[in-house]
């Protein structure tokens, strides 16, 4: 028999067994177990040199860019993260969303400067071999980008969690805290504000107080293991934890001390919130805290009634997610679900709940709390204080997935 | 030099307790900046104890930064370079290099359909009608965003003059400056823009969720 006739023989074996078990009911008797063609033959050998790819079964797993706002050009898009396909608290790097504003540069490593100067005492260039001498510090910390859930608000516009929440990721960051960089420059007493500027088409820059730089901000030349992505910075950026993702400015190549912030268009025109009375709210930079139930979610159907493990990812800006709750019924009654170890500052967390579906309609949703004792808001409690016109931002509100008695999971934003 | 570091370094440390102070009361964001910007802060982050920091950049001079130095500080005009460009010369460079993306007379194009004039006044209305007259609280942020990005296709290669022209150009279309107006760092500083008092500062959290958990509503 050859290969491919007796790999045939084995998927029609397996389909039709496991098509009677199904039709017997939950109680059948598994089929008896064929032996795999896998297990009878060499696998294949190992590469000389290689890259590893995922399994050729996972290729539904990628990247998308929004199917609900289209842009007409792609280098000021974005992509997004497939949250209903990741298991755990970090995204693999070739899955991290994106967000560009003139397409992605190709730098050479080699030739690539990073200045800092403005207010100090001297200006400096590093290359990249001076920047991986510094000791190094490694982080795990969401990254979301302030637009995240722009397209659904007071409406279901997108079907997926890919779609409703994929401007968010979840990364290890290695780098150099960019406070010994500023410290090795050394800043004017009068340095309250350091702008930070990207070497891409764009040269996409933002200010960013002081404090906040000094506090936690790195310089990163590695994610997840690996030099960055060029997608993702390629071959330094900043990330500055917790904050809206615009302002981790990638492709970094240089860095100004001043005394005021610079009002640029990306903090004035773009990535300012509207509010009442024809205001728009600025520098609102730290990502509030927030959860979204990632299976079952938007387009997925639940098999059978019975045991169904609800899982998702909660996070905050503001320190660590100290508990996430989860309705079944559109937010009447809450159960408190378990979070899955380790909880760290700034950083994607796990929960998990156990349910037993009745077989009806249902909606579930869940809200979280961090350890400022803040509560995730609804769609509604927002509403009360914000102008919700145009391009929402930091929209870090309650996702409500409704289920049919078919068990087709739909978008309920803004309906529950 | 050795005392210059250790001062800088107290400098450092002081600001980091003064953060930690900010950090009790409720929900929320309570470390804020002097601005009232709310930081996110937690606690302080270890840093790993070195004898002599290492020092491993190079001097530079200002001088020599030159050309990467693009930045301006939009609400006073600090860093716009010299030289000038009016209205009419900006006209004739928007039809050459711009308009196949934003359209004539700035009212959108193919690929950017969003229009770059009107919509002042708009701001307490449904839609708000988002352009560079309407919604940039500063002129010199044109000269700043042209000169960063645009053209799409060839950012950062038009000059001074070029760069002056099409803002006076694109603040005529708003009707923010006569036709026969000329831009240069000390006319586009002055420019008022109609946002200008439209910002105000982060004010979150500004929702009060409690936590009920059951016969919520």
């Amino acid at each position: 028999m050859s290969k491919s006739s007796s790999r045939r023989n084995f998927l029609r074996k397996t389909a039709a067994l496991t098509g009677g078990a199904l039709a017997a009911g939950g109680t059948a008797r598994a089929a008896p177990l064929q032996i795999a063609p896998t297990t009878q033959e060499m696998g294949r050998p190992i590469e000389a040199t290689a890259y590893g790819m995922p399994s050729k079964y996972e290729q539904h797993v990628r990247r998308r860019r929004t199917d609900v706002f289209v842009n007409r050009q792609n280098w000021s898009d974005w992509s997004m993260t497939p949250l209903q396909h990741q298991p755990g608290i970090i995204t693999p790097n070739g899955l991290i969303f994106e967000r560009h504003h003139g397409g992605t540069p190709d730098i050479d490593p080699r030739t690539h400067r990073l200045a800092i100067h403005g207010l100090v005492k001297q200006p400096l260039v590093f290359t990249m071999e001076d920047l991986a001498r510094y000791p190094s510090v490694s982080r795990f910390h969401f990254h979301e980008c302030s637009g995240n859930g722009l397209t659904d608000w007071l409406k279901p516009m997108s079907a997926t969690v890919q779609q409703t929440h994929g401007l968010l990721s979840g990364v290890m960051w290695t780098g150099v805290p960019a406070s010994t960089l500023l410290e090795e420059a050394g800043i004017d007493p009068r340095g309250k504000w350091v702008l930070f500027e990207g070497a891409d088409g764009s040269a996409h820059a933002r200010s960013v107080p002081m404090e906040k730089v000094l506090d936690d901000t790195l310089i990163v030349y590695a994610m997840n293991g690996e030099a960055l992505r060029p997608e993702n910075g390629y071959p330094v950026r900043v990330v500055i934890p917790g904050w809206e993702g615009n302002v981790s400015v990638k492709w970094l190549r240089r860095i100004k001390v001043g005394d005021q912030p610079w009002y640029l268009r990306s903090e004035t025109a773009r990535y300012t919130d509207p509010m009442p009375e024809g205001k728009w709210r600025k520098f609102s930079m730290v990502m509030e805290c927030k959860s979204v139930i990632t299976t079952p979610s938007g387009g997925q159907k639940l098999g059978k009634p019975g045991f169904h493990e609800v899982r998702g990812l909660a996070w905050s800006g503001a320190g660590k997610v100290r508990a996430v709750d989860v309705s079944f019924d559109g937010g009447k009654n809450w159960r408190e679900a378990v979070l899955e170890e380790p909880i760290m500052d700034k950083c994607l967390t796990r929960f998990k709940i156990g349910w037993n579906w009745d077989g009806g309609p249902a909606v579930l949703m869940s809200r979280a709390v961090d350890s400022t004792g803040y509560v995730q808001p609804t769609v509604q409690d927002l509403q009360k204080t914000r102008a919700i016109v145009g391009f929402v931002q930091h929209h870090n509100a309650v996702q409500p997935w409704a289920v049919n008695q078919n068990g087709e999971v739909r978008n309920a934003i803004g309906q529950a | 030099m050795r005392s210059a570091r250790h001062k800088l370094v107290l400098v450092v440390m002081t600001g980091a307790l003064w953060g930690c102070a900010g950090m009790s009361g409720g929900p929320g964001m309570s470390a804020k900046t002097a601005e009232g910007i709310p930081l996110g802060k937690t606690a302080a982050h270890p840093v790993q104890p070195l004898p002599d920091k290492p020092r491993f950049g190079t001097p530079v001079s200002e001088a020599d930064l030159a050309a990467w130095n693009i930045d301006i500080r939009t609400s006073d005009g600090q860093g716009l370079p010299a030289g000038r460009g009016s209205v009419a010369e900006g006209r004739s460079i928007y039809a050459a290099q711009c308009v196949a993306c934003h359209g004539a007379e700035a009212k959108g194009g193919p690929l950017y359909p969003g229009a770059m004039v009107g919509g002042i006044g708009s701001m307490t209305k449904a839609p708000r009608i988002l352009t560079p007259g309407s919604m940039y609280p500063y002129a010199p942020i044109l000269f700043d965003y042209i000169r960063r990005t645009m053209p799409m296709d060839k950012p950062q290669t038009l000059s001074a003059n070029e760069v002056y022209a099409l803002s006076a150009y694109l603040l005529n279309l708003n009707g923010l400056v006569p036709a026969s107006a000329v831009m240069d760092a000390e006319a586009l500083r002055r420019v008022q823009m109609p946002n200008k008092d439209g910002f105000i500062v982060d004010d979150r959290p500004d929702s009060k969720a409690v936590r009920c958990m059951t016969n919520c509503k």
